[in-house]
């Protein structure tokens, strides 16, 4: 099967990537469908309990949520992009075509589990790790296969040059193992209940080693794995600098596992390490801003493709929002800032600036790129796709402006106090004046939902229309390759 | 503990020198060309699907 039947040239392993490809599109209408109804929960809390279950309560759906949109959205699109990547970068299949589908099945298998379990209210409550441990022990065996299948098929390369991308999607899946790992040590005390093997703040503080490193690793540097191939393919133009590329990668690994203690100021979190962390987030500024800088200054002195050509527009807009993000978390790390945005709505904001303007948009661009090559079909519609970029970025910005307002009127008012030293407002009064945020964010959400189901349907479309292009998955010969 | 707090001065000193060396080793005027090239490996690999969906564009 490794092997055109036409020219008896050796082929990419393409099968692996059009799966985890068309099963992004899937979880992603999945994951963002579920965002928008916990969203209507929230503005019209009677949703709540409709058919009086208590599965689809916010308190079991929002895990599901955020599960389904980073990990089998989001895990598809790296598990396509890093596969597809390494291969057409190195110069050779995949070490594995059984180990690959293996990754593709089990991964799966662990999405459908999430879906069925954190409804049931089956939870180890740590934040993007609820899953217990049968499904976490089989992430584990998943993970270390795609590891073996990625730096297997670098050893096997034909190219000397490990190029950069291939070094971020590494970073990424080393890193999430070990992150995984660590965070998940727990004590099984029956098939679907287990204690963490870590106590109180110790507890706390490798949860949130893990969960800002599951942004850090799997949130960014697997999606700058992205930018630094598909901008300069879409744009045509190398990088813009491939040694900034180089201390881009470093400086974010040296800085990105310190930062976790942010989420932890004014805890029982020793004030040394909340500090620390404060320091280190600000720090990473540097590195955030000189990846973004090399990603958009790739486009340099080829701007105007930007005006036609949609695909390039989803995945510079992408880097905007990764620019922007990156300048907004350091900023919300600061202790004296954080003691008015910790646990108001400016953090779920700030998280979807990232998850929707980067994470997604830049998968959106890379998918719009891959279909093509993957089936040999030309975009059904770029139409379509344009009409998409556009209900994604106001949905974006209605989105992010709406919790930016509710957050900081919220954090306001929760401190504001009386002469005589009283609180002003009532806990509930913040969350009725909190309704018409709701209600925005809401709508934001529903905008990047349809733009996510015009993506589904052009996709549809462009699979189901007839074939165009041989598709060119042959590996060129070393002859060939310079 | 005082050999533990040695231990990590000592590291993040090294740390730095290693960070440094990679500033000094990305950006030394040797290396120019053969970035160059290197940041054209995924350009250099056009797929003739690709050249069609150009050109119908």
């Amino acid at each position: 099967m490794a092997e055109n039947f036409l020219t008896g040239q050796e082929t990419y392993n393409y099968k692996v990537v059009r799966q985890f490809a068309i099963m992004t599109i899937v979880w992603g209408v999945v994951g963002m469908t579920v965002g928008v109804y916990i969203a209507a929960e929230l503005t019209w809390p009677w949703l709540n309990n409709v058919l009086d279950v208590p599965y689809f309560t916010f308190s079991r759906l929002r895990p599901l949520h955020t599960n389904a949109v980073i990990f089998a959205f989001g895990g598809s699109a790296l598990f396509a992009t890093s596969y597809y990547v390494v291969q057409r970068t190195c110069h050779v299949r995949l070490i594995s075509d059984k180990l690959a589908a293996f990754t593709f099945w089990g991964w799966q298998l662990v999405i459908v589990l999430a879906a069925i379990t954190l409804p049931l209210g089956y939870t180890t409550t740590k934040e993007y790790a609820e899953l217990e441990w049968p499904i976490d022990l089989l992430i584990a065996v998943i993970w270390i296969s795609y590891a073996i299948v990625f730096f297997g098929t670098i050893v096997k390369r034909k190219i000397s040059h490990i190029y950069v991308a291939n070094w971020f999607y590494g970073a990424f899946i080393i890193t999430i193992a070990l992150l995984h790992i660590f965070n998940n040590m727990a004590v099984p005390v029956g098939m679907w209940k287990s204690y963490s093997a870590y106590a109180g703040v110790q507890d706390a503080m490798i949860q949130w080693w893990y969960g800002h490193n599951a942004v850090g690793f799997f949130l960014t540097a697997g999606f700058l794995g992205m930018m630094y191939y598909f901008v300069p393919k879409q744009a045509q133009r190398p990088v813009y600098s491939y040694r900034l590329s180089i201390v881009h990668f470093w400086a974010l690994i040296f800085t990105y596992i310190w930062a976790g203690p942010h989420h932890l100021h004014y805890t029982a979190l020793p004030d040394w390490t909340q500090t620390l962390g404060m320091v280190m987030s600000l720090i990473l500024l540097a590195p955030s801003w000189g990846g973004m800088i090399n990603g958009i200054m790739t486009l340099s002195g080829a701007w105007e493709k930007l005006r036609s050509d949609p695909i390039l527009r989803f995945l510079i807009v992408a880097i905007s929002f990764y620019g922007m993000s990156t300048f907004e978390g350091p900023m919300m790390a600061i202790k004296t800032v954080n003691a008015l945005s910790h646990y108001t709505d400016w953090t779920i904001g700030h998280v979807h600036s990232g998850a929707l303007g980067w994470v997604a948009m830049i998968s959106m661009g890379s998918m719009y790129y891959l279909i093509p090559r993957l089936f040999g079909r030309e975009l059904y519609s770029l139409k379509l796709v344009e009409l998409h970029f556009w209900t994604a970025t106001i949905g974006v910005v209605l989105y992010i402006t709406a919790m930016w307002v509710s957050g900081i009127m919220q954090g306001l008012m929760w401190r504001a106090v009386n002469p005589d030293g009283t609180l002003t407002y009532s806990f509930v009064e913040s969350v009725q004046a909190m309704h018409p945020y709701y209600l925005t964010r809401w709508l934001g959400g529903m905008f990047f939902l349809f733009g996510m189901l015009v993506m589904a349907y052009n996709v549809f479309r462009t699979v189901k229309s007839p074939k165009t292009f041989e598709i060119n998955d042959t590996i060129p010969t070393p002859a060939l390759a310079h | 503990m005082e050999i533990v707090a040695l231990i990590q001065s000592i590291w993040t000193i090294v740390v730095m020198v290693i960070f440094f060396g990679v500033l000094l080793w990305a950006f030394s005027r040797k290396r120019k060309s053969e970035f160059d090239e290197a940041a054209r490996l995924p350009l250099d690999d056009d797929d003739s699907v690709e050249k069609k969906y150009k050109e119908k564009q």
